[in-house]
């Protein structure tokens, strides 16, 4: 850090603040990024159907549309690089009526325009062919080659740990609470003492708004949209390949059904308008409307199937597009409104950024070497036999199962740890336990053992995913009175 | 406890068993007895006992045993038996796979990735618990839903509290035992909300845990919500309508830290879906016969894999039956085959084992679907012929109903198909 402190602070550690901080740290700078969550992508980052859209989906006229095709094409590389799985899985927008064939044609037409190969109109024969599992009832359908399926959460640790190895300074558990200018430098308010950067970027997703006005900008107002999702049994694992979407709406592309890069099968979303920012709630209503939707699509799915289930919030403007561009405070830049499809945009929403900050006059010289290639974390389940034995062999952390549903063993759980997870959620992002269908019945104990002796700290200091969501007390914390009603009225 | 390893592992056995349970330590110690000569039983616990080892109250063995055992007790006393019979027992050890030809792969913390031969293999793999998700309740994600075997193993084995005020969704025998086990602890317990008008556990679980306790029990109400951004916060609560849907106008607010969901458990069955078993859908567990042989040749079951029990005395009779035709078909005799289908009926929500055969005895285990009093258990034809029938004082779903049938009983019978009904008299 120099004397007046870091050239940029990012607020915000979604898949867009990663992803800033990623492609900032390519170059000579110092950069830092403070997230008020104890790891990052734990807001909307993590929260969401996963796809990295085709590029066709958006119209060329919005910004949103612009980066929706250029960060498509930058994500199949970007995976390799950060060492985390990524799926062409390619997509059907299907017609349920004839109605709906207009808005095929529209999709196609689309597709030319922004220049997305290989999109093009498929007969029903062909559609059912190749997705048996869809319903009869479907006219014709759009297949789109380029969509892809990530796990997002993983997009956002990747994005943040080879930034970290070329520099970045990250903090998490760290709220941005106020901004002020002091001469050229912003002086960043926090819980941990004061933080300064010459230049702001405002990347807090849903509480965008609330940073903007922090820095006396504050002209827009964000919407928060929810969007509820779905989890099946890996049972169904296989029922579609690609993801299906139907005839999207003027707001919403609809509720889909995925699958997902880990192989299960997701539904959802749906798009609900709510007031706090943080309304992650699910809801019996939401459940049933993303189960009947689904269900037009793939008969098959019944709600017995649904094994776990989250929301995540788009940050949505009115203009319905994306936000990004300097403004009348000097230095602080927003990158705000980043709905959908922010995750498919992001790698392309941080190029325009770095572009926008050179135009603004930061120096910007390339990195003295690329980063290093992260290493792909093993996943034991899916070696061959062999090459189980000869790990096990090696490294008797290998030997002892964590998570029997997902099949995860101590050496990928302590590998995690090593890598960044600091909570039970963290560990469950990033290899999957307590993920499958005991939902951590079994694991969690022992994730939590593995958690509290990496901190050196006891079973009671493990969180859930940080801040007040404590998992247990020690028993010299409990002095209840014995037992009392909690009565019916 | 002893050290059970075996300091060589073989490259082939007569009978390998998945699980150390008592269903899994049962059946090792059967196929010892009818002759096996290399019996391995594996488990992915450091200790072997099965679920019984975080079951520190008493209760278990009044059948087995003639007396009254905590769990850790029972299963030290299975656990003896099997190792004084010759059963070799490999803790630490995750069976992984077994394979068409019954090659077994397991993944073992003494030995690595290893595969072994074996001529038989009984899946005594034990149950897990429904989560919260099984059932859906909509609302926040914070920390502080537990299943009520996560709570206990956290309170028994690693000696922390869930909370300091909780409220349990569901009777089943876990979730009372930690009702009472968590009052005993200082943690105030709001209350215990059952969807059905019945409790799900066991009768004396009711009355010892939350009677003797005061800890209200509210029938027929159930879970709709749940508050909390980070901790949990409170539940909301609510009468279900005679169909078990919640009536929303009358839900209450119930205040607590922590929800325990005790909503029972199902077989597990990773490993029987992945042979590919015949399952069956009310169970989760495989289709078995009398011999308890699954729908593959030499794949023996017993235990809560095949069926939830409420009591370990049972899991250790079936353990017998299974272990013994192990034994029996790795000295190359196949059970003989049953010739009778049970096909449960009115009020009989499954049998087990699901064939039978008019020549031999048998204990039958059922469970009913509603509770009922003076009641008769009634085998008849698919056309109605009555066969047999038993009076029955009362029945109730938590307790399963055990059947003796002799072959004299059936012995006028000659069809492949009997229909299982539990009717009012
Ligand atoms: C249900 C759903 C499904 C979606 N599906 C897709 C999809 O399939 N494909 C796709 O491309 N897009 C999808 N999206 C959109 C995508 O998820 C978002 O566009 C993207 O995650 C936004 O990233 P972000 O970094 O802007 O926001 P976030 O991930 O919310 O990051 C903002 C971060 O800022 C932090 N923060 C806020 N205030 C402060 C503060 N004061 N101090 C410090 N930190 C602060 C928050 O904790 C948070 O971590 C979906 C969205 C939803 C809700
Ligand atoms: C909380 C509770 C209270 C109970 N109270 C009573 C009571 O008071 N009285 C009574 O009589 N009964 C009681 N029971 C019932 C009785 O304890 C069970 O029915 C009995 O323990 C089931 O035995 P099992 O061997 O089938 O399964 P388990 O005891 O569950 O054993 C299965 C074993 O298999 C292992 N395993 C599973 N998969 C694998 C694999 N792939 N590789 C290696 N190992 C594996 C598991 O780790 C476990 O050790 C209670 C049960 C519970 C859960």
């Amino acid at each position: 850090m120099t004397a007046a402190g870091h050239d940029v602070a990012i607020i915000g550690g979604g898949v867009v603040g990663c992803a800033l901080a990623h492609e900032l740290t390519r170059h000579r700078i110092d950069v830092t990024l403070l997230e008020r969550a104890t790891e990052v992508g734990f807001g909307t980052s993590k929260a969401n159907s996963g796809i990295i859209h085709g590029g066709h989906h958006a119209s060329p006229t919005t910004l949103k549309g612009r980066l929706e095709w250029i960060g498509n094409q930058r994500w199949g590389d970007l995976c390799d690089e950060l060492g985390f799985g990524f799926a062409r899985v390619g997509e059907l927008t299907v017609a349920l009526s004839e109605a709906d064939l207009p808005t095929l044609d529209h999709l196609v037409e689309q597709a030319e325009a922004k220049g997305v190969p290989g999109v093009e109109r498929w007969d029903r024969d062909r559609v059912l062919a190749a997705e048996p599992n869809l319903t009869t009832d479907v006219v014709a359908a759009v297949h789109g080659p380029t969509t892809a399926v990530i796990n997002p959460y993983e997009a956002c640790f990747g994005l943040a740990e080879q930034a970290v190895h070329q520099g970045l300074v990250l903090r998490t558990d760290c709220p941005v609470l106020g901004l002020a200018r002091n001469g050229d430098t912003w002086v960043i308010r926090t819980p941990a003492g004061p933080v300064h950067a010459r230049y702001v970027l405002n990347a807090a997703g849903v509480f965008a708004d609330a940073v903007a006005t922090m820095a006396g900008v504050g002209d827009f107002t964000i919407r928060p949209r929810k969007g509820e999702e779905y989890l099946l049994d890996k049972r169904l694992a296989g029922l579609v390949h690609r993801v299906i979407y139907p005839c999207p709406t003027p707001t919403t592309k609809g509720t889909l059904v995925i699958p997902t890069y880990d192989g299960t099968i997701m539904i959802g979303p749906t798009a609900d308008l709510v007031d706090d920012p943080d309304d992650v709630t699910t809801s019996a209503d939401g459940a049933d409307r993303v189960l009947a939707a689904a269900r037009r699509l793939v008969p098959g799915i019944s709600d017995r199937d649904v094994i776990a289930q989250f929301a995540g919030v788009r940050a949505v403007l009115d203009s319905e597009d994306f936000l990004i561009g300097p403004t009348a405070a000097p230095g602080f830049v927003n990158v705000a409104g980043i709905q959908s499809p922010g995750l498919t945009a992001a790698p392309a929403i941080a190029e325009l950024v770095v572009d926008l900050l050179r135009a603004q006059g930061l120096e910007l010289a390339p990195a003295a070497g690329p980063a290093p290639p992260l290493p792909r974390p093993v996943h034991f389940a899916s070696l061959p036999t062999e090459d189980q034995r000869a790990l096990a062999e090696r490294d008797p952390r290998y030997r002892r199962i964590v998570c029997r549903c997902e099949f995860v063993t101590e050496g990928e759980v302590l590998d995690a740890i090593d890598r960044g997870a600091r909570t039970l959620d963290g560990l469950k992002f990033r290899t999957r336990t307590g993920m499958g269908r005991c939902q951590g019945g079994f694991c969690t104990s022992r994730c939590m053992e593995l958690l509290a002796h990496d901190q050196g700290a006891p079973l009671s200091a493990v969180t859930k995913r940080g801040g007040g969501s404590w998992l247990v007390l020690e028993r010299d914390e409990v002095q209840g009175p014995g037992p009392d009603t909690g009565g019916a009225p | 406890m002893i050290d059970a390893r075996p300091h060589v592992l073989h490259d082939h056995y007569d009978v390998v068993v998945a699980g150390g349970g008592p269903a899994g330590l049962g059946a090792a110690l059967a196929a010892r007895e009818a002759g096996a000569e290399r019996v391995l039983v594996v488990d992915r616990e450091t200790e072997a006992g099965g679920i019984l080892l975080q079951c520190i109250h008493a209760g278990f063995g009044l059948h087995h045993f003639g007396e009254e055992l905590t769990g850790p007790e029972y299963a030290q006393r299975v656990l003896e038996a099997a190792l004084d019979g010759g059963v070799d027992v490999l803790t630490d050890a995750y069976l992984l796979d077994v394979g068409a030809d019954r090659a077994v792969k397991l993944l073992s913390g003494e030995h690595g990735v290893a595969t072994l031969d074996t001529r038989a293999a009984v899946l005594a793999m034990g149950a897990r618990e429904r989560t919260r998700s099984a059932i859906r309740i909509p609302g926040e994600r914070p920390a502080g839903v537990f299943t009520a075997g996560l709570a206990q193993r956290l309170v028994n084995l690693h000696g922390v509290l869930p909370g300091r005020r909780v409220a349990i969704l569901g009777s089943g025998d876990i979730g009372l035992i930690m009702a009472r086990r968590l009052t005993l602890e200082g943690v105030e317990v709001a209350g215990v909300f059952e969807l059905l008008p019945h409790a799900n556990g066991l009768t004396r679980n009711v009355v010892q845990c939350l009677h003797d306790f005061d800890i209200p029990l509210h029938l027929s109400t159930t879970v709709i919500g749940i508050d909390g951004r980070d901790r949990v916060e409170r539940v909301t609560v609510a009468p279900v309508d005679d169909h078990r849907r919640p009536l929303p106008d009358r839900a209450w607010d119930v205040a607590c830290d922590t929800l325990l969901v005790s909503v029972g458990l199902i077989p597990e069955n990773e490993l029987s879906r992945q042979l590919r078993l015949r399952l069956d859908p009310v169970t989760q567990g495989p289709v078995v016969t009398s011999a308890m042989e699954t729908s593959r040749d030499g794949v023996f079951a017993c235990g809560n894999v095949v069926h939830i029990h409420d009591l370990v005395d049972f899991v250790s009779a079936e353990a017998t039956l299974a272990g013994h035709h192990a034994g029996l078909f790795a000295a190359g005799r196949h059970p003989r085959a049953d010739n009778v289908r049970l096909q449960p009926a009115t009020n009989v929500a499954y049998c087990v084992p699901h064939t039978i055969s008019t020549e031999r005895e048998h204990t039958v285990y059922l469970r009913v679907r509603n509770p009922l009093e003076r009641c008769v258990l009634r085998l008849s034809t698919p056309d109605g012929v009555v066969v047999h029938e038993r009076k029955l004082r009362y029945v109730v779903p938590p307790e399963m109903v055990n059947l003796r049938l002799r072959p004299a009983v059936l012995a006028d019978f000659h069809g492949d198909a009997l229909q299982v009904e539990v009717l009012a008299r």
